[in-house]
């Protein structure tokens, strides 16, 4: 109990998300309308994949500060539920982009893409795309975890920068662009309605659990798995 | 620890000299992606395809002129250097050299850019700049992944594949710059601020890749 505290507070929370996401009141803006239901489900996976690639940059670190295979395992875990965070947001973005962006503003889905915004999330699937192929050249495991936490660190260190800096450069249809104020690279918060927070703040925390809870039942499989490997 | 560094960019650059066969392999490549956009271009390009174009060579240039860089040291001579200098000087004399040959490359295949495909730059001392710079920032980059590359045993698609999506935000942030040399009018002190911005990228490269070279380097 005192170990599942979290696992039990994210299913709580996600099914207040879900409950509460599609049950609680919004408000009715022009074009979004009840697409803003959206907000619990998009933003909030790009928040679950980048804190889960920053926990895959931390184990990274680790893992080169001292060489122990399950710090490896982790960095490459996270990774990989990151990317899948990552894909998730896409696909809800995409939705939300076919209701919003396409319909009543006449856009295609291939200008969309071009949105700095999106640019950077697509680096970000990119980089972990080539790091899991970097992983996959290897045949020596120390090699491979070595040379891999290097990449991760440096793709890392150059990525974040880029999705914080090239969103406030451009102007873009995405909420939060320049144009308004600030220019955040998710959204603006000060535009956030109260009814909207009660929903949304849960629901990061929610998903992120959920995230770090994926990645650590399929870390504790390939422990368990590699059981030679990992020396205590 | 600078006269190491020397020595180590002495060797690379008689290297080079000694055995040009790479040298003029990469300007043949360079002439003949050119000549093939010529003959593939029916009219002279637009400013921004141009650019564009412009941009994309540089980036397929750079990985077939660094990823040999890497490629080419064999383990005992790698094993040879490990006893001599230490790794954070063997990445710096590396990632000079490199940085020189890119500076080669670029103004090469700008000058070829310039002849075959007509010159829509109305600035072009300012894309000359901004041409060192983008091939001072792409040369980096690609040093570090030809480096890591080197270590998978593999060969170029691996550079690219490791290098593309890290060198985009620079590549991006300089395809915008060059529209200042297009005629394209910037707000005031957007030129100096995308400049800087590239150059922090570069410093932030140089200081990524003396922390992590040493990790790469053992064996």
């Amino acid at each position: 109990m005192r170990k599942s505290w979290w696992k039990i507070l994210s299913f709580l929370l996600l099914v207040y998300t879900i409950a509460g996401g599609f049950l609680l009141d919004v408000p009715k803006l022009f074009i979004l309308h009840e697409t803003i239901r959206n907000l619990y489900f998009h933003v909030c996976m790009w928040f679950a994949m980048m804190i889960l690639f920053i926990i895959s940059f931390v184990y990274s670190i680790k893992y080169l500060r001292g060489f122990s295979y399950r710090n490896d395992l982790y960095a490459k875990n996270f990774a990989i539920i990151g990317s899948l965070f990552g894909i998730l947001g896409y696909a809800t973005g995409t939705i939300w982009a076919n209701y919003t962006w396409v319909t009543d503003q006449g856009q295609s889905l291939a200008g969309i893409l071009k949105e700095p915004k999106l640019i950077g999330a697509a680096i970000a699937l990119l980089i972990y795309g080539a790091y899991f192929v970097l992983r996959g050249s290897f045949t020596d495991m120390d090699k491979r975890a070595r040379i891999s936490a290097v990449y991760n660190i440096f793709a890392f260190a150059m990525l974040f920068p880029s999705i914080w800096i090239i969103p406030r450069l451009v102007g873009s249809l995405h909420p939060g662009a320049p144009g308004g104020e600030g220019g955040n690279p998710a959204l603006n918060f000060k535009d956030i309605d109260s009814r909207l927070r009660m929903v949304f703040y849960p629901a990061i925390i929610g998903w992120t659990l959920l995230g770090v809870w994926i990645a650590t039942l399929k870390i504790r499989i390939e422990l368990l798995r590699d059981k030679s490997m990992v020396h205590e | 620890m600078i006269v190491r560094i020397t020595a180590l960019l002495k060797k690379d650059i008689l290297l080079e000299l000694r055995q040009q066969h790479t040298f003029y392999g990469i300007l043949l490549y360079i002439a003949s992606t050119v000549f093939v956009l010529y003959l593939a271009m029916p009219e002279s390009p637009d400013g921004n395809v141009w650019n564009s174009l412009f941009w994309v060579i540089q980036l397929f240039v750079c990985v077939n002129t660094v990823a040999k860089s890497f490629l080419q040291e064999n383990r005992g001579r790698m094993l040879y250097f490990y006893s001599i200098a230490s790794p954070v000087e063997f990445i710096i004399a590396k990632l000079l050299f490199n940085t020189i040959l890119m500076i080669i490359m670029s103004m090469v295949s700008l000058l070829l850019f310039f002849s075959f495909l007509d010159n829509p730059v109305t600035d072009s001392l300012k894309f000359t700049g901004i041409v060192l710079l983008g091939g001072t920032s792409i040369s980096l980059v690609f040093t570090l992944m030809s480096a890591i590359a080197a270590k998978a045993q593999q060969n170029a698609a691996l550079i690219a594949i490791l290098g593309f999506p890290v060198i985009l935000p620079q590549l991006l942030l300089l395809m915008r710059l060059s529209k200042a040399a297009f005629s394209e009018v910037f707000r005031e002190g957007a030129v100096l601020q995308l400049s800087g911005l590239i150059g922090l990228m570069d410093m932030l490269v140089l200081v990524m890749a003396v922390i992590l070279f040493p990790y790469l380097w053992k064996d």
